[in-house]
This record gives C-alpha cells, structure tokens and sequence, in this order.
C-alpha cells in the first residue's frame, strides 16, 4: 500500500493512476496518524513553496513527514515535493522541512520560466535510475534545489545552459524535480521501482 | 537541454455517445476521425510528449461527457494532459483536474474575463493554465495585425494577438497555445510570421497549431517560427505521418526531441 499526501489542491489524480495502473494498492491521506503508519510515501508538490508550507503546518503534516522519514519509511518526493525537503526558497518565505541543507534557487540564465517540457537526466548514483542515464523525462519548474550534501545528489540536468539538480537520494528518502507520473514508460518504471523496495 | 514537444490534439465532439474525435479545416466541414481515449492511447504509445483535448461542442450539458473521456484517458495514458473548451469558471477547470486534466486551457472565457487566467494559475500554478490564441490576419487601420478570434473563430474580438500574449502571460498564463486560422486544417505548413511575433514577445512557451503538413513544416515551426512544441490533428488522424516518423526527422535536423 502506498499512500500519496494530499495536502492541498495538487493534481494528485494522474499520480493514483499511474500507481494503479502498475497494480499497486493506493491511499489518498491528509491525516498525520496515517502517514506515520504509511508502509511507503509518496508526497506530491504543485504550487507554491510558502503556501504549500503553510498547508502542511496547518494539517500538522510537516511533522509526521519528518517522523515518517526518520522511522525509516520510503519516502518519494516529487517537483515540489523535493524542494519541500530543503531549508529554504527563493520563491517564498517559511521554513521547508529541512529533512537536507540547503535551498531553493531560481533559475537565472533561461529566458523561458517555468521550464515546462522534457528533458534528459545525467545519472550519479541512485537505485531507482538504473539505465536510465541519458533519458527524458517531463518537468515544469521555476525553482531547485541545491543541497549542502553533494553526495545526496542522484542526477542533473541542464536548462539553457544552466546545470541544477533534478534528483536526490539518500537511504529510504527519493525524491524527483520531475514529474515521473507524466514522463512516459521511463517515469513509469521508477514508479514500479520505488513500489518494490 | 529542454527537447521540442509534438503535441497531438484531438478536438472532440461530445454530441455523440461517448464523445469521438472529429477534424475540421479552417474551423469548419468536420472529419469524423476516432474514439477519444483510444486515439489518444495510441499516440501515447506512438510517442506524443502530451495529448490535447479539445471539447468543440463546449455545450453545458455535455461537460460531464469530458469529464468521462479525460477519466479513461488518464487511466491509461502517463504524459501531460490538456483539455481545453468551454472553460468558464475555476469550478469547470477544477472538475477536469480532479479528473486527471494536467493543464487546462482557457480561450474565450480568458478574453471576456481575464481574471480566470490569474484565479487558475494562482490556484493551480501557472503550468496548468495555457492560454489559447485563435489568431487570423486582418487589416486595422490601413495596416495588417494578427486579431484573436472566439466561438472556434467564428467572432472577431478586435484585440490584437501580440497585445493579448503578452497580457495573458502579466496574468499569470504558463503557456500560449497559438493557432493560426488561416491556415488551420490545410496541412499547408504553420504561420511561421505569427508564431515568431508571439515567441519572441513572451517569455513563457510557445505552442505552434494549425497548418501542420509536411515533415518540413514542423522544422520550420521550430526553427523560424521559434515554436517550443508543434501541435498537429490532421496529419497525425488520417495517417499521413505517425509522431515517431516526425520525431526521427526533426532528429536529423538536429533539433532536440525525445525519442
């Protein structure tokens, strides 16, 4: 069973699917006695840094993520649910979950902003990339993340010419700056990955 | 590097059971073409990085017949989803999300109240609202402008195109969907002068539509008419091309796509 964090207004609709649609068993929760109970998580991010803080402060869901994240349960962040991991953003005020130091950063050299489109991964290190180095996957973005550990950093890609960090991983953390749940086969078999840990 | 998107757009008409998928040249005469969810799986497997739905009825009552193609789709079909037509209220945009609708897109109701572009894309993000510009030359006085079109072109709203992209971005827009009248269904090659005046103009994506043809035509889009994604119907529906055979010549061309 996986259950996928609803905090807000997050299109989390394609995200089920595409669980579903690989035979996994899928709960929707905003309830922290839930997540600390979860076998596995999956915590989605669209919107805004401050507002999408603000959210989980107020379900009193920052808490039982950080508790859930260091009890050991895995754990997949995507887009915004990556930056959310980190100290801070330049987007919005409020403190992220801090689970990483480090922050979020806009992208400066692209004139087009939100990067929205599909673009390839340079793979580090990471249990859920494997043969995937090289490939596309589907992103929309301002903002990412730059963490202080460069040994969490699982992939990069570049935007006009401006190299960020579109994945992290350390132990039973994950998380994305792409959206693998819109990414075609490839997102499809992280997806299938992470539910077989 | 960000690859160039090949979009297929199926403009739906919901009057029939079950909704099917038709295809008009110059907005009009009609083509039946296919069932929605089966057309847009199969351009799914072919390797289209995103499908648009487009309600071209856009009659109240058969807004729950959308709802029903966008359900089935997003069951089974893993890139972004765009549904566009008829959209008037963030509670209409609201219902296609919930059912799985990645992005809507807004094109009349944008024009007549601008502040939905801002409500959508403050509630939603800026990704999930494209802005739709149906744009047609006209002359105004004494000289030529692109106007923007409503009522799947039908009514000539007097408002310059270049004006409107860039206003529709200040409100908040994350993508304009552009297309040409002129040369929409004719297979004939995109309004390369439309799509460069509106890419250069704005700092937020660039969706060419109308005119799609010859494999010719979506390098030029690209490359002169400074496109980031191509979006085609008819070329794709009646089995002129497949996406992949676009894919792979675009690829020679040394334009990035995913393959």
């Amino acid at each position: 069973m996986i259950s996928i964090v609803d905090y807000g207004k997050g299109n989390i609709q394609s995200l089920k699917n595409s669980l579903q649609f690989l035979g996994e068993k899928v709960s929707v929760t905003n309830n922290p006695k839930e997540i600390l109970k979860a076998e596995k998580i999956v915590f989605p991010g669209v919107g805004e840094f401050g507002t999408s803080i603000k959210l989980l402060q107020k379900k009193k869901l920052d808490k039982a993520l950080i508790q859930a994240i260091k009890q050991g349960t895995p754990f997949l962040g995507i887009c915004l649910g990556l930056q959310t991991l980190f100290e801070e953003s330049e987007e919005s005020k409020g403190k992220g979950l801090g689970v990483f130091k480090g922050k979020n950063k806009r992208f400066s050299k692209p004139k087009k902003i939100p990067q929205i489109g599909w673009n390839k991964i340079q793979v580090k290190k990471s249990r859920l990339l494997k043969r995937l180095n090289g490939e596309f996957f589907y992103f929309v973005n301002s903002y990412y993340a730059v963490p202080e550990e460069k040994e969490i950093i699982s992939c990069t890609s570049s935007y006009n010419g401006e190299e960020f960090v579109s994945g992290i991983e350390k132990e039973n953390v994950f998380a994305f700056q792409f959206h693998p749940e819109k990414s075609g086969e490839n997102g499809l078999k992280i997806l299938k990955r992470f539910s077989e840990l | 590097m960000l690859s160039k998107r090949i979009i297929v757009c199926l403009d739906c008409d919901l009057a029939v059971k079950g909704g099917r998928v038709v295809k008009g040249i110059k907005f009009r005469q009609t083509k039946y073409a296919g069932v929605p969810w089966e057309m847009a799986k199969q351009y799914y497997e072919q390797g289209a990085d995103e499908i648009v739905f487009l309600d071209i009825t856009a009659s109240a009552e058969k807004r729950e017949t959308m709802i029903e193609v966008v359900k089935k789709t997003s069951e089974q079909v893993f890139v972004p989803l765009t549904v566009g037509g008829g959209i008037k209220t963030i509670k209409d945009a609201e219902k296609l999300f919930k059912a799985g609708a990645d992005k809507v897109s807004i094109n009349s109701a944008a024009i007549n109240s601008p502040e939905l572009i801002t409500k959508i894309s403050k509630e939603f993000g800026s990704q999930a609202c494209v802005v739709a510009i149906d744009a047609k030359k006209n002359s105004f006085k004494g000289r030529t402008r692109f106007e923007c079109f409503v009522f799947g072109g039908r009514k000539n709203k007097r408002l310059n195109a270049l004006y409107w992209a860039k206003q529709a971005e200040k409100l908040g827009a994350g993508e304009i969907l552009l297309t040409s009248i002129d040369a929409d269904g004719t297979q004939k090659g995109f309004d390369l002068e439309l799509t460069s005046l509106i890419s250069d103009s704005v700092n937020i994506p660039v969706i060419a539509s109308g005119g799609a043809g010859t494999l010719e035509s979506f390098s030029e889009a690209i490359k002169k008419g400074k496109a980031d994604a191509v979006l085609g119907a008819s070329v794709f529906h009646f089995g002129k091309y497949s996406v992949k055979e676009v894919k792979d010549y675009l690829k020679k061309q040394n334009i990035m796509v995913r393959i």
